[in-house]
């Protein structure tokens, strides 16, 4: 036993491991990488699918029930486009294949310190950058919905999701978050299928202009025509959202792209 | 089947239980119980990697320096875990994206490193492998029984369908909210561990 515990043994062994469990984790990392990244971006499609209602009107099912024909067919119906939130103007400075929001989010060469906001979603910075998808149905020119990426504090941590806006840049369409931390039952309830549906149809704008968007706490009134009903027992998270919508359609969000969309639409801009 | 690879398989479910005897793995067992489904896969994924660590443990046990012998069982722990982590990306993605972080910490789960150095260094790989699987299981049965609970009082579900319709969808139940938060789990392992103990009392420790 003298051999095994000898100097030279030790660091035989260390090597002999640690080259070989290398091996294995990368071989893993690297066979699996494609089947992954197919699986991100099914994500995201199916996301932008379930806020914009897409998978519900013309297949009458929820998006993760699609398969992935189904999914591919009604992502044609989408395209997507960079835009500089400063100016309001599509943009092609970065590749939009390799646009990352949270990565952009981080680099303060790409973002910008989101100081003093009127309506604050809990974040230090925000893109220079955004990544929106333009929804049109097949060989029409027209667009019927726009899905703005947002995000913002919750109780635990970020929420990251989609906002749908119908086609007269007002009014919601719908919403999703695909990634937070909330806790389940509670705050977590934002993933909800019946408290998402309550979204569909609420105003962003007061009539000055102002976003008005609000998670009610308590039973929301059948006549505001701004508020859905309040997640029990999820003060904060109900709070965080109405903050995040506020914000990423103000002026300090996407109200400027919001503004030319509008022109380039033929509807009054957005709270005008 | 011989009384030495029973006692090894079975041996974890109640008698020898890692979480409920050996009071290990707790950490995770109040992370993933929420659900059903998240603790399903929580408790294979923790049998495959206990299972396989145990398996390399083994198989090179008589080569392994006594000096780094805890650092080499690291490596080999951490690395089935990454796998494991890498697969369940590629072909359970919604749940991995619910396990979140869980599954990296496999790693320190106790169960795994506790196998490996208690078992899996003395006896042989197909032995020790068989050891490792009946301690997924034994982790697995009480994470099971975990979640059925929580997730049926707590969201009046099981495996996400609807069992106990609820007030917020039109149903009559008002879901428990203390059963989806991880204090439950602790009460909930606590009476286990007693009706465990005073079913078999040679369980209980002097004090």
């Amino acid at each position: 036993m003298q051999q095994r515990d000898s100097f030279f043994n030790t660091l035989l062994v260390a090597v002999v491991l640690c080259v070989v469990c290398s091996l294995a984790v990368s071989a893993a990392a690297v066979v699996l990488r494609p089947q992954q990244e197919a699986n991100e971006l099914l994500d995201q499609q199916k996301n932008i699918l379930d806020a914009s209602g897409l998978a519900i009107g013309e297949f009458g099912k929820l998006p993760s029930q699609l398969n992935r024909d189904q999914v591919a067919q009604l992502n044609s119906w989408v395209s997507e486009k960079l835009v500089n939130l400063e100016t309001g103007e599509y943009t092609d400075e970065v590749d939009i294949n390799r646009y990352n929001l949270v990565e952009a989010a981080a680099d303060p060469n790409q973002s910008v310190a989101i100081v003093d906001p009127e309506f604050d979603p809990g974040e230090p910075r925000r893109p220079k950058i955004m990544k929106v998808f333009l929804i049109k149905q097949p060989g029409s020119d027209k667009i019927q919905q726009v899905v703005l990426p947002v995000y913002g504090k919750g109780l635990w941590g970020t929420l990251y999701g989609y906002l749908a806006l119908k086609s007269d840049l007002e009014t919601i369409q719908g919403i999703t978050f695909y990634s937070h931390k909330e806790t389940p039952g509670l705050g977590g309830e934002v993933d909800n299928r019946l408290w998402k549906a309550q979204w569909d149809g609420r105003k962003l704008f007061d009539e000055n202009g102002k976003p008005a968007s609000l998670v009610f706490k308590g039973t929301a009134p059948s006549d505001d025509p701004y508020a859905v009903d309040g997640l029990s027992g999820a003060t904060i998270t109900s709070r965080g959202v109405t903050n995040l919508i506020r914000y990423w359609v103000s002026d300090e969000g996407y109200g400027p792209f919001l503004k030319k969309l509008a022109v380039e639409l033929g509807v009054k801009p957005a709270g005008a | 089947m011989s009384n030495q690879t029973k006692d090894v398989l079975f041996g974890p479910l109640i008698n020898n239980n890692p979480i409920t005897l050996q009071i290990l793995g707790i950490c995770s067992a109040l992370a993933v119980t929420t659900k059903m489904e998240t603790a399903l896969v929580m408790s294979l994924s923790v049998t495959a990697v206990t299972a396989f660590s145990n398996l390399a443990v083994a198989a090179i046990r008589n080569y392994i320096p006594s000096s780094i012998r805890i650092i080499v069982q690291m490596v080999v722990i951490a690395s089935a875990v990454i796998v494991v982590d890498q697969i369940l990306k590629a072909y359970f993605f919604d749940i991995s994206k619910q396990l979140s972080v869980f599954v990296g910490l496999i790693i320190t789960n106790c169960i795994v490193m506790g196998r490996a150095e208690g078992f899996a260094m003395k006896n042989g790989p197909w032995i020790s492998f068989l050891d490792g699987i009946g301690n997924g299981l034994g982790y697995g049965l009480i994470l099971m029984g975990l979640a059925a609970f929580r997730e049926l009082f707590g969201s009046g579900s099981l495996f996400g369908v609807e069992i106990l319709p609820l007030e917020r969808n039109g149903g009559w139940y008002n879901p428990n909210g203390l059963l989806l938060l991880p204090p439950s789990a602790f009460f909930m392992i606590g009476i286990m561990i007693w009706v465990i103990r005073s079913w078999k009392p040679e369980q209980i420790e002097e004090s």
